[in-house]
């Protein structure tokens, strides 16, 4: 059998989970992240961050959207998916999704986004004319008191959200996690570290992807960023990527020193199948080259703009290797054998409805979606006036939103 | 349920498009048919299968009649059962080399000389586990175990999101190419209910492949079970298989 080693039952020599799986953990790992990254600010007070605050919610927003798409796009059935929902069976993990999701993005994020939002909302509603006043007038829901108790009931609301939240983020990835940590019959993906493995990966990945698109949207907007907010991100992407590594680390260790009945196929498929992917891409490009760079940066005093040359670097290279460890779990728990004694290929198809193209288009989609939401709720330049200033017949169009 | 759908269906055909003569030769052929001739009661049966391995030829025809019976897709990567040819050299009894080709559907041309080691056969199926993960992980629960322990698949339901396939540590599962669902093998299930055996337990010349019903008394895979010393594939998955082996090696997985 062409691209088989060895012996694999029959049935499994074509893989079942395609790249557009590999993308779903990835997703939704960049909204749980790029969530905690928003909480920082909101729930721990952390200042310094306040200018991706809003960012990271509407990136969140932006992924968390696209995130069922490579599912559906998946499933031979789409059109049942939402059996799911309405006949859910209970004993299964994936049952869950739909009403995580759910969760997640109704309960939280939208609600926390329009909170912080109210605000600009009326303002922009009230500021402008024909169709775009209209259309910020509905986003405000009709909610359009601007009163000091008003605003103060937001951010309490707001706040209790967010932490609502912070839990929420983390049920939403160590649930993609456990989706694949408990298949017992699968000894790559069957670890009890495996929910809070792709928890911290999330975490790391959404810290660092907030982290350059505010560098990007920066440099496009032609405005200096503010170089106190980029370290203190840098830092906790830092912080947290050495706690992922170091859970990873624990999960190898292990593996290698119980060296269980899988051992040895696995091992064999680290070192040749998955060699790229693993020890190259994601261990050491992805890995050990970011973690050196940042912990550079945290001892070595260079000027702000080396340093940002770096961050982006180091944000770039993690990005690649938190998508290189989602590939290697979902595809590399496919291409060995359940009877341990031989391995297969994965041959990913290009313009396909699993292959390469619709990958590409799943992962530039929330960029669109991002943009669309940053045109319609600037995270920058709130309407500086307020009402108790200037009655609103007199405020001009402008307002400073761009 | 199903029966009173059915009945429903068959009345409002009749009343639709049927005079009277042709709905009265409808019924009869219906009363004729085997599956309403049986009067078969799931809670009377729990449905096992033995496999005495010491029998075994790996002629293939059990993956034929298979094949034949159940409509599988011809390609030889799915598979509702198949055969596996373990060969185990003395000399380096942790590294068995094992082959299926096209799961055996031929039969094995020769391959080890005689007196280079140990070689035989393994006829794999769904193990219909007790406690099976492919039911558990389900988002929709379009397969189920039965209440006469057959796990089956509702193909009208399932959603096609492959997580049965994963989780089945025996590899017994494969997503059928034209209706884009699960499939596996049904022991039959067709054939049981009529009073049948499965296909390959009917076509296997060397008799290896026995289905058990546990609840019947006078099945004598009772005193067969009784009297050979048993085993399940991979025990460690505590899946509670119900496709028991004679003389299955410990190589196997």
């Amino acid at each position: 059998m062409p691209g088989v080693d060895g012996f694999m039952y029959p049935n499994e020599i074509e893989l079942q989970w395609s790249v557009l799986i590999v993308l779903y953990p990835f997703i939704t790992g960049l909204v749980a992240g790029a969530f905690i990254l928003a909480s920082l600010e909101r729930v721990f007070n952390v200042q310094a961050v306040r200018p991706t605050y809003r960012l990271a919610l509407l990136t969140a927003l932006a992924f968390l959207l696209v995130a069922p798409l490579p599912l559906q796009l998946h499933l031979g059935h789409p059109e049942r998916s939402f059996e799911m929902l309405l006949t859910p069976h209970t004993t299964s993990a994936m049952a869950m999704f739909g009403f995580v999701y759910l969760w997640y993005l109704m309960v939280v994020l939208v609600v926390e986004i329009w909170l912080e939002y109210r605000k600009p909302l009326v303002m922009t509603a009230r500021q402008s004319t024909g169709a775009k006043r209209l259309i910020y007038r509905a986003l405000t829901l009709g909610s359009d008191n601007l009163s000091p108790a008003s605003l103060l009931v937001d951010d309490r609301v707001g706040r209790v959200v967010t932490i609502i939240g912070i839990p929420s983020a983390f049920l939403l990835h160590g649930y993609v996690g456990f989706i694949f940590g408990s298949v017992k019959a699968n000894p790559w993906w069957s670890t009890p570290m495996m929910p809070i493995v792709f928890l911290f990966s999330a975490i790391v990945s959404g810290i660092a992807l907030v982290m350059l698109l505010y560098i990007a949207i920066c440099s496009i907007r032609r405005v200096s960023l503010d170089i106190v907010c980029v370290d203190t991100v840098s830092k906790y992407l830092f912080y947290a990527f050495l706690v992922d590594f170091s859970l990873e680390m624990i999960d190898l260790m292990h593996r290698i020193y119980e060296a269980d009945e899988s051992f040895r196929a696995l091992d064999f498929m680290v070192k040749t199948r998955l060699f790229t992917s693993q020890i190259v891409l994601q261990i050491v490009l992805g890995t050990v080259v970011p973690l050196g760079i940042l912990a550079a940066t945290q001892l070595v005093s260079f000027s702000s703009k080396a340093r940002v040359r770096l961050y982006v670097t180091a944000g770039l290279l993690t990005l690649i290797g938190i998508l290189a460890m989602r590939w290697n779990v979902v595809i590399g728990g496919q291409l060995f054998s359940k009877s341990f004694l031989g391995y297969t290929t994965y041959k990913v198809g290009f313009a396909t409805r699993e292959g390469l193209l619709p990958a590409i288009l799943v992962m530039l989609l929330p960029f669109g979606i991002l943009t669309v939401l940053l045109k319609l709720l600037p995270p920058w330049n709130d309407p500086e006036i307020t009402i108790d200033e200037i009655p609103a017949v007199m405020m001009g169009p402008s307002g400073g939103a761009r | 349920m199903d029966k009173t759908r059915r009945d429903f269906l068959i009345l409002g055909t009749r009343l639709l498009v049927m005079t009277g003569a042709t709905a009265a030769a409808l019924e009869h052929v219906l009363n004729g048919a085997p599956e309403a001739a049986t009067e078969y009661k799931k809670a009377e049966h729990w449905w096992a299968m033995i496999i005495d391995l010491e029998k075994c030829i790996g002629a293939g025809h059990c993956v034929r009649a298979c094949k034949t019976e159940n409509d599988v897709i011809d390609e030889p990567m799915f598979f509702r059962t198949w055969v596996e040819r373990y060969h185990i050299d003395m000399e380096d009894p942790d590294h068995p080399i094992v082959d299926s080709p096209d799961g055996g559907i031929n039969g094995f041309p020769e391959k080890y000389p005689d007196g280079s080691g140990k070689t035989f056969f393994v006829p794999k199926l769904c193990n219909h586990c007790e406690d099976s993960p492919c039911t558990q992980v389900c988002p929709v629960g379009a397969t189920f175990q039965t209440d006469d322990g057959v796990v089956l698949i509702d193909k009208d339901y399932c959603v096609g999101c492959r997580y049965c396939i994963q989780a089945c540590p025996y590899g017994c599962r494969y997503l059928d190419p034209r209706t884009h669902t699960a499939d596996k093998c049904t022991l039959c299930y067709h054939r049981l209910t009529r009073g049948l055996i499965p296909a390959c337990c009917e076509a296997c010349p060397a008799g290896a492949r026995q289905i058990a019903d546990l609840k019947n008394p006078n099945d004598p895979a009772h005193e067969y079970l009784r009297t050979h010393k048993m085993q399940v594939l991979k025990p460690q998955m505590a899946t509670r298989a119900k496709v028991f082996y004679n003389g299955l090696d410990g190589a196997v997985r």
